[in-house]
């Protein structure tokens, strides 16, 4: 025993090193299996703090391109009212809509932490579950996708960004409706580019056709997403994969909409039930 | 003593906050980043026992990992480097030439014993994160163009930090 104490000792500079790396890596292993289930990440509230007064001075910053953005929405959402739209026929009288019901709503949250350099990027929101933000919900950016909701505490949330080895958004080509997966990472980490794939050799691609989300994952259908870079497709394999610019830049992203959607619950029980009988 | 402890502390703070703030947004693409917050963990005195090098290496690490979102990658990588800075500084240094509140650096040793010093520690860190924050060995050749070109950056990076805190020799 007491031999074996005095080996320790000598070789202590090892023996430490494997306790504290052996801790580290648990940490690793135990994060990867749980997606963050432990608090050392930035909806802790010390470390956003630091980011919410890093973000608040390049908000600041940005004010002028971010204003700019918000103009072009707002003018562009503006032309999709009622009022602003001609309506080319003869016929009187106000129609009572009841087909229609609100669906999706929308929470404004500003970035507080952002990065588009790292393999598996995490954007950090100021908005948290007291504001009704759910973990899995979709984030759109003022100019397309952004990503999905990870980990939300009391007053924050991290995001999963696009730009994230694990991220894969339903986007579905305009002009054919066929739908695939937009991924990022695997060889590409270019911050505007993402690949579309899993979409059949036998559709038809063009050159500059809009790409946008297919409604059968946690967006509203029709959200751009990117445009296609370039047509060509890679011989010998059954699927195409097809470079996308993305709309969105994550390295100007100040603020992003969740997407609350009020039909999530039983949109998922219902798929559950069917996949389980 | 005093003096000792203050200085780093204030490296400690100094270092994460450049680290998190400034060089966290420094990249080329993915395929380099600096991290030259290891310019604390190198620069600490070398009576210091290994205990508690290796607890200040694991708290650093774990306290960069909070701010990258990636807990326990930064703390595995860091008590690796805390590892190959006990070995390195066996081999290349008799404990009785120098004074025990002597830190490493280029003021007390020579500019090459320092750029070996920082390219081999630096080396294991990066190594270390790098595989750990991909955890797989598949493209493993583009993970070691990672490190190699991670490691001159923060490698040109700590010299140039170095020679902030050089200071000439009293003789």
């Amino acid at each position: 025993m007491r031999n074996l104490w005095i080996f320790i000792s000598k070789y202590n500079a090892f023996f430490l090193f494997m306790l504290y790396f052996s801790l580290a890596f648990l940490l690793v292993v135990r994060n990867n299996a749980y997606q963050r289930a432990g608090s050392i990440n930035s909806a802790n509230r010390v470390v956003a703090y630091f980011y919410g007064h890093y973000s608040d001075l390049t908000g600041y910053l940005n004010l002028a391109e971010t204003n700019r953005a918000l103009a072009d929405e707002n003018a562009r959402l503006r032309g999709e009212l009622e009022v602003s739209k001609f309506h080319n026929d003869t016929t009187q009288g106000q129609i009572i809509d009841t087909v229609s019901q609100q669906r999706y709503t929308y929470i404004v949250a500003q970035v507080i932490k952002n990065s588009i350099h790292q393999k598996n990027n995490v954007i950090t929101i100021n908005r948290g579950s007291r504001h009704g933000i759910q973990k899995g919900m979709g984030v759109l950016s003022p100019t397309g996708v952004a990503g999905i909701v990870l980990q939300v505490s009391e007053h924050f949330a991290t995001v999963q960004s696009l730009l994230h080895s694990d991220t894969r958004i339903s986007a579905s080509l305009q002009k054919s409706k066929a739908f695939g997966s937009l991924v990022w990472g695997e060889d590409n980490f270019n911050p505007r580019m993402a690949y579309l794939d899993d979409i059949p050799n036998h559709v038809k691609v063009t050159e500059g056709e809009p790409v946008v989300t297919s409604g059968y994952s946690l967006f509203p259908p029709g959200i751009p997403v990117g445009h296609v870079i370039s047509a060509t497709s890679k011989g010998g394999k059954s699927f195409l994969e097809i470079p996308i610019a993305l709309t969105t830049d994550f390295a100007r992203l100040q603020i992003v909409y969740v997407v609350k959607d009020d039909f999530a619950e039983e949109k998922h029980q219902l798929e559950e039930a069917s996949t389980d009988g | 003593m005093g003096r000792v402890l203050s200085l780093n502390i204030f490296r400690f703070i100094i270092f994460i906050l450049m680290q998190v703030f400034l060089f966290r947004n420094i990249g080329y693409y993915n395929l380099a980043a600096p991290f030259p917050y290891i310019y604390f963990l190198l620069a600490l005195p070398l009576s210091i026992s290994n205990f508690t090098l290796y607890t200040i290496a694991f708290l650093t690490g774990l306290t960069v990992d909070a701010f990258y979102d990636t807990p326990g990658v930064h703390a595995a990588a860091c008590t690796a480097l805390a590892w190959a800075r006990v070995v390195f500084l066996n081999i290349t240094i008799q404990p009785e030439n120098h004074e025990l509140q002597a830190t490493p650096g280029m003021s007390e040793m020579s500019f090459r014993w320092y750029f070996i010093y920082a390219l081999v520690l630096s080396f294991f860190h990066h190594l270390v994160l790098f595989i750990l924050e991909v955890f797989s060995f598949a493209n493993f050749h583009y993970t070691l163009i990672s490190v190699f070109l991670s490691c001159i950056f923060t490698v040109v990076l700590l010299l140039l930090f170095d020679f902030i805190f050089y200071r000439k020799k009293k003789r």
